[in-house]
């Protein structure tokens, strides 16, 4: 009898949690099927995939931002990682003085309210002509990417074995093979989750494009928040989806990296 | 780069927030900032601030289950339940939670299914509340995953000692595991009030109207304006609001390198 309460008890708070957690993309997730929704029915009326054609469709604004969207994405990785790389190795094998005084800096942009910090930019960037650029864009979400992507790939770094190291350069190896054939692959798992995170949170980033991007740059996040606003629940909600599907990818891809171990380390 | 894109944007600002439109030295657009954005700070910090505790509390009550559930199969459930809008940006929460909250959104239909409410006498949440929901549904998952990890690396035995002494879990919780990870705790939820700080989407999408978060008012002083006197005197002031979270943190940070 107590047996039974026990597990009602936990079915019902698991149940609610699970309709906190899930209502709100179910909801999202209606929206993005249904053609015909209005007060006071509880369901949308018609279901269909009118509204994913509007934005697949080639000419659509929300079409050309995606590819915007995974072009600045890009650029972005390959900016942070090749910074990231040098700076990772240098901090991940604990020679430079002052280490953890350099990955506390990093963090320090982290721990401050970005809006004044992304307006003041696009003020700076106004006066130089990089607001409304790829570049400028690209420049914001690489200095927000750059200290997730140091503090993983020093991890990464830190956690491959030095003494693999030392022998490769015993058999005759340069010090630059070594890095090449040994370390880097070996740090390899660790610097694929920092570029994916990199991607991810370019993808997703608002408030600097917000600023930094206009008039000429949308992103896909603009482009979801514009239609959101104007009432556009339906184009909103395929837009959000699209961002969405990647990043629950990925969550469920990190997990084996997101263990106590790792954060130990990053620590 | 950090340097370039972060100082000098930073001092720019401070300078900015503190010269009066005639180009001295002066408090002036604080002044006028406090005149007509004083509630929205104070609408800020209580925001943040209660999202921050309601966030620490069900971060402790998920870890603290993960780490004393007696049933593996609701251990598991959980464990794989929590942790999904950990990477949702933002912007899709809030729209989520904009037709999730609404008046005719899924939370308010539900209840009146299960005939708690009626749907007709309700207004929806999405006010100072919807907000509060979209901070919390979205940090919780961050704090727990945190809160929990460093929780499982806890040495059981203490708590194997405690049950055995017949204390039950909740006590468990509060006075074994809870004291012995708070260095994590306090970190992790500083950063969550940091995140929340800043976010601009969430404000806008889910409550447009009055009162509303400074995020949202800088957004509008720049855009609308020009106004970058008074925006940046609101940033000013969500920089002090930030440093006294950051400063706990760096306190903490500190301690946790001497003992480590």
């Amino acid at each position: 009898m107590t047996l039974a309460l026990g597990w009602l008890w936990r079915a019902s708070v698991l149940g609610l949690l699970a309709f906190a957690v899930f209502g709100p993309l179910a909801n999202l997730l209606l929206w993005a099927f249904a053609i015909q929704w209005y007060y006071p029915h509880r369901l949308p009326l018609a279901y269909g995939f009118r509204y994913w054609g509007e934005v697949f469709k080639p000419t659509s604004d929300a079409f050309a931002s995606l590819s915007t969207s995974v072009l600045i994405a890009t650029i972005t990785v390959v900016v942070c990682l090749l910074l990231a790389i040098p700076a990772g190795y240098a901090l991940g094998r604990r020679r430079l003085p002052w280490r953890g005084f350099i990955l506390l800096t990093l963090l320090l942009p982290q721990a401050f309210p970005s809006v004044a910090i992304y307006f003041n930019i696009a003020r700076l960037f106004y006066k130089v002509g990089l607001n409304g650029t790829i570049a400028g864009v690209v420049l914001v979400h690489a200095a927000h990417g750059l200290v997730i992507a140091v503090w993983i790939a020093t991890a990464a770094f830190a956690a491959v074995d030095e003494e693999l190291e030392f022998a490769a350069r015993n058999l005759g190896a340069s010090a630059l093979r070594t890095a090449l054939t040994v370390t880097l692959p070996l740090a390899a798992p660790g610097l694929m989750a920092a570029a994916i995170f990199v991607f991810l949170e370019s993808l997703d980033e608002f408030t600097g494009t917000y600023f930094v991007g206009v008039p000429d740059v949308t992103t896909l996040p603009l482009i979801m928040f514009t239609a959101s606003l104007a009432g556009n629940y339906q184009i909103a909600a395929v837009t959000a989806l699209i961002l969405l599907v990647p990043s629950i990818a990925f969550m469920l891809l990190i997990e084996r990296f997101l263990n106590t171990e790792m954060l130990a380390k990053v620590g | 780069m950090v340097l370039g894109l972060f100082a000098y944007p930073l001092l720019y600002s401070l300078l900015s927030a503190f010269t009066t439109p005639d180009g001295a030295f002066g408090l002036d657009n604080f002044v006028k900032t406090v005149e007509l954005y004083g509630t929205d700070v104070l609408f800020t910090i209580v925001i943040v601030a209660t999202s921050t505790v309601l966030i620490g509390i069900f971060s402790a009550l998920i870890g603290g289950y993960l780490v004393l559930g007696t049933q593996p199969a609701a251990v598991a459930a959980l464990k794989w339940l929590y942790r999904w809008p950990l990477f949702i940006p933002f912007i899709v929460a809030a729209q989520c939670m904009r037709t999730f909250l609404a008046k005719n959104g899924m939370l308010n239909n539900a209840l009146d299914m299960l005939g708690l409410v009626d749907v007709s006498n309700l207004s929806g949440l999405l006010d100072w509340r919807g907000i509060i929901v979209t901070f919390v549904w979205k940090e919780t998952p961050f704090v727990a995953l945190l809160v929990s990890g460093a929780m499982a690396a806890l040495d059981r035995a203490s708590i194997e000692a405690a049950r055995n002494l017949g204390a039950g879990s909740l006590r468990i919780l509060v006075e074994i595991l809870l004291p012995q990870i708070a260095g994590v705790m306090t970190v992790a939820l500083v950063l969550a009030f940091v995140t929340m700080l800043s976010v601009l989407s969430v404000p806008i999408m889910i409550s447009g109207g009055s009162p509303t978060m400074i995020t949202v008012d800088m957004a509008f002083r720049v855009n609308s304006y020009s106004d970058y006197g008074v925006a940046n005197a609101l940033g000013f002031i969500s920089y002090l609001i930030a440093g006294l979270a950051a400063w706990i943190y760096v306190r903490h940070n500190v301690a946790g390198q001497a003992a480590g």
